[in-house]
């Protein structure tokens, strides 16, 4: 027996022009985006400074910029989505640009290869799950706090 | 120095994640955050490489920690996997929390392999 619940012939799919998806990417969020992530940069070469790493320790200096900055994502999606939807135009600066350089990815990956490295395999896994779990609480905190504090509740 | 070289840097793998993010978003959908996956993947690579293939500090200042370090990003990561958790997509959480982590560490074994090779 034929198949005969599909359509005899199929729309094909048609994707819109790459240039129709980097509309949002104008030269004013470029721009904010570029100064954000140079603020959220300096800010983690400032930990490092206060927290400096040294081979076989606990890279704190990482650690607190990722879980800090998970925290404040949490905070600033639920106020751009939920409390003031009108502050959604400070995502680019704000979001992608100062929390996006403050945090790092690379740094942490970074860090568990040197102290695997090192011979500190206990210290590489650690970390590993510590920043994780640490940055996924802190932004989940960040989430329920904000809607506890700030959303209004609707009648 | 260092403080403008970390800047400089910033400046320009910033608004290269936002750009990688809406291209790839265009190609793959958004039903799962591939876009954060291939700049933390890509990102975590170059930055090991050049960690062991570049030893002058104004260098490393201005590539690793400038423009890796805000060419990947974990807050986003942390968001967009608490989306999937709120979307009781449990398994897709799970799912991109380990494919940024292997795929990150896979990248930083072979840029750590690359520059051994290349500067041996």
């Amino acid at each position: 027996m034929p198949d005969t619940s599909q359509p005899p012939h199929r729309e094909p799919e048609r994707r819109p022009p790459l240039r129709h998806a980097l509309r949002s990417a104008s030269v004013p969020a470029l721009a904010a985006v570029a100064v954000g992530g140079a603020i959220g940069a300096l800010a983690r070469y400032g930990l490092t400074v206060a927290f400096p790493a040294s081979p076989g320790t606990f890279p704190l200096a990482t650690f607190t910029a990722n879980t800090l900055g998970g925290l404040l994502i949490g905070v600033l999606m639920i106020t751009v989505t939920e409390v003031a939807p009108g502050l959604g135009r400070i995502r680019p600066f704000v979001g992608v640009g100062i929390l996006g350089g403050f945090t790092t990815f690379s740094t942490y990956i970074l860090d568990i290869g040197r102290a695997a490295n090192a011979g500190a395999t206990a210290l590489a896994v650690v970390y590993a799950f510590a920043t994780m779990a640490a940055a996924l609480l802190a932004a989940a905190l960040g989430m329920f706090a904000t809607r506890r504090l700030l959303v209004r509740r609707r009648a | 120095m260092i403080l403008l070289l970390v800047a400089a840097g910033a400046a320009v793998g910033a608004p290269a994640r936002f750009l990688t993010d809406l291209v790839v978003a265009h190609y793959a959908g958004r039903f799962l955050p591939w876009g954060t996956l291939v700049v933390n993947v890509f990102g975590s690579g170059l930055a090991v490489f050049l960690a062991v293939a570049v030893t002058d500090a104004d260098w490393t200042a201005l590539l690793v920690t400038g423009f890796c370090g805000a060419l990947t990003t974990y807050s986003t990561l942390s968001y967009e996997t608490l989306l999937l958790v709120e979307n009781g997509r449990w398994r897709h959480a799970l799912w991109n929390v380990a494919a940024n982590l292997a795929g990150g560490l896979a990248a930083g074994l072979l840029g750590f392999a690359l520059a051994h090779l290349l500067t041996a």
